[in-house]
């Protein structure tokens, strides 16, 4: 459950939290696209490094080292597939740079993580539904979204208690082989389903004896509005997008791998 | 017997909801452990059954401590019933969530036809045998759930707000049932708010607030204990409130059976008579 911990929103107030989230969700995209396009390790440490000063801006240096360290079975899962499929596809040798490759490869998915922890970490829930709605998808869809975000932790605790109802009616869990062991969860899994469902209609229920959409034309308290400082991201963001683009495919500047300086 | 030695225990938070709880429960006890929401009632008993194991301090259940064995393990001589049977009820019919865990524990075919049975006929759900859990009602689903946990006929039962959702009758019908595992030495342990129900089975309270036990003895002493009552935000049984009341006229305070409320109204009015 600590990745889910790494992505839930909490309430504090810092210019990385007042951002746009139209412009931050850009900027995840362009990191996205960043770490895609490069697969050196240089670059990837550079993105890597470069959201640092974000996280300390907003102060969420804990919950973010919590969501990295629940990426970090993945990560190192990511890394031991890569390092085994280039040893065994290059005549079973193992080089330094296949491990450096490797490393990189690892770097570019922690990055991800990393950015989009950070968006998540920063921006409300409300925030991220308005953002949709002011982007034209309709409201029951915006809605639908920011609820089922909201839910995620409240599934993930519940989750928990009906292990713990089946564990003390003697399910193991951990017993038996691979299939076994996916069998042992039906009994946690239905409830789950279950009751998720039955929330739901009891959601709707409530929803419309409040009078859910009531009104055709929905105004919104909150306006998203975008300030000095999500010009500054978006330049930002341009700038490294662009420079990214001409350096990895219009430039001729080779990216040198660490291991090349290395006395091997 | 469950024993439980200077149990602290805190959540991955680092919330600290147990702070030092001793307490030891005796064959054939029956308690009630009563306390406001986030006293730490629930997270107490589920180290009754290992689905908890403490952060500092021992429980011992049966002298078996509770941190070397697993969960199956102690599951098959202390029953958990959930809050909410939603959290458990998974299969196609009534009678295959009843057996679920007696698979679990092993037992013979022919034994769970019998358990079974028995366990249908004792909560009234016979007629359900063949329907399926998400059918039923509110209270028969918790029914359900309590089937199933009763199947496996543990020494020690542990009930987690087993009132909730139940009409009068079935209350009364829990409270029978309660009355009966204590002529068999059974164990039973509630978590509960309902003061009233508490006051009619009159068992042994254990009052929690802030992750500490305040107050721990009879029942007819501690729900008639304005005081401590109001510390942990309970209020008086409504019995012992009338009592409380006329108590400026000579009546005693600690009175919350209301058949022995009846006796000492009934000698009031005669002594007035004679006056």
């Amino acid at each position: 459950m600590s990745v889910f911990d790494g992505l839930r929103f909490r309430k504090v107030y810092s210019p990385i939290h007042n951002l746009d989230p139209r412009i931050k969700f850009i900027y995840v995209i362009a990191i996205f696209v960043v770490a895609i396009i490069f697969y050196q390790i240089i670059p990837l440490l550079v993105l890597f490094v470069m959201q640092i000063p974000f996280v300390l801006l907003a102060r969420v240096q804990r919950q973010w080292l919590r969501s990295l360290r629940g990426a970090a079975f993945l990560a190192a899962f990511i890394f031991i597939i890569n390092v085994a499929t280039t040893y065994f596809t290059s005549n079973y040798t193992l080089t330094a740079a296949n491990i450096e490759s490797s490393a990189a490869m690892t770097l570019r998915f922690v990055v991800l993580v990393e950015s989009f922890s950070v968006f998540f970490l920063t921006t409300s829930p409300d925030h991220l539904g308005l953002a949709l709605e002011e982007s034209r998808v309709p409201y029951e869809f915006a809605f639908a979204f920011t609820t089922a975000v909201r839910f995620v932790p409240v599934l993930a605790e519940e989750a928990q208690t009906i292990m713990d109802a089946q564990k003390a009616r003697g399910l193991e869990l951990e017993k038996g082989g691979l299939l076994r062991r996916i069998r042992n969860y039906v009994p946690v899994l239905i409830p789950l389903i279950v009751s998720s469902i039955r929330r739901s209609l009891e959601l709707a229920e409530a929803m419309e004896s409040r009078a859910w959409g009531a009104t055709k034309k929905r105004t919104n308290l909150y306006l998203l509005k975008l300030h000095k400082g999500d010009y500054a991201l978006l330049t930002f963001t341009t700038v490294i997008l662009v420079l990214a683009v001409y350096v990895r495919y219009f430039s001729p500047i080779v990216i040198p791998a660490i291991t090349q300086f290395l006395p091997l | 017997m469950i024993e439980a030695q200077n149990v602290r225990f805190s959540y991955p938070n680092k919330v600290e909801a147990l702070k030092s709880v001793s307490l030891t429960i005796n064959d054939g006890e029956f308690v009630a452990i009563m306390g406001q929401n986030g006293a730490g009632k629930s997270t107490f008993v589920k180290h009754f059954n290992g689905l908890l194991k403490p952060s500092q301090g021992t429980v011992r259940v049966d002298g078996v401590e509770t941190t070397k064995t697993s969960v199956a393990t102690l599951a098959r001589n202390v029953g958990f019933v959930f809050q909410n049977p939603d959290h458990q009820l998974f299969s196609e019919t009534v009678e295959d969530e009843i057996s679920f865990a007696l698979k679990n524990f092993g037992f013979e075919q022919e034994v769970i036809k019998k358990r079974i049975d028995w366990a249908l006929n004792l909560l009234s759900l016979t007629q359900y045998r063949k329907t399926s859990p998400f059918l039923l009602s509110g209270g028969e689903r918790k029914r359900v759930a309590l089937a199933s946990v009763l199947a496996w006929d543990p020494q020690t039962l542990i009930l987690d707000e087993p009132t909730i959702g139940q009409d009068h009758e079935q209350k009364e019908k829990l409270r029978q049932f309660i009355m009966q595992m204590q002529t068999q030495k059974k164990t039973v342990v509630i978590v509960t708010h309902d003061v009233e129900f508490v006051a009619e089975c009159n068992p042994r309270v254990v009052l929690m607030k802030e992750g500490k036990i305040v107050a721990d003895g009879v029942g007819k002493e501690i729900l008639t204990d304005p005081a401590l009552l109001e510390l942990s935000s309970i209020v008086l049984p409504q019995i012992a409130q009338l009592f409380t009341k006329l108590s400026p006229l000579g009546f005693p305070k600690d009175v919350i059976d209301i058949y022995e409320a009846k006796e000492i109204i009934l000698k009031a009015k005669e002594s007035r008579r004679q006056e």
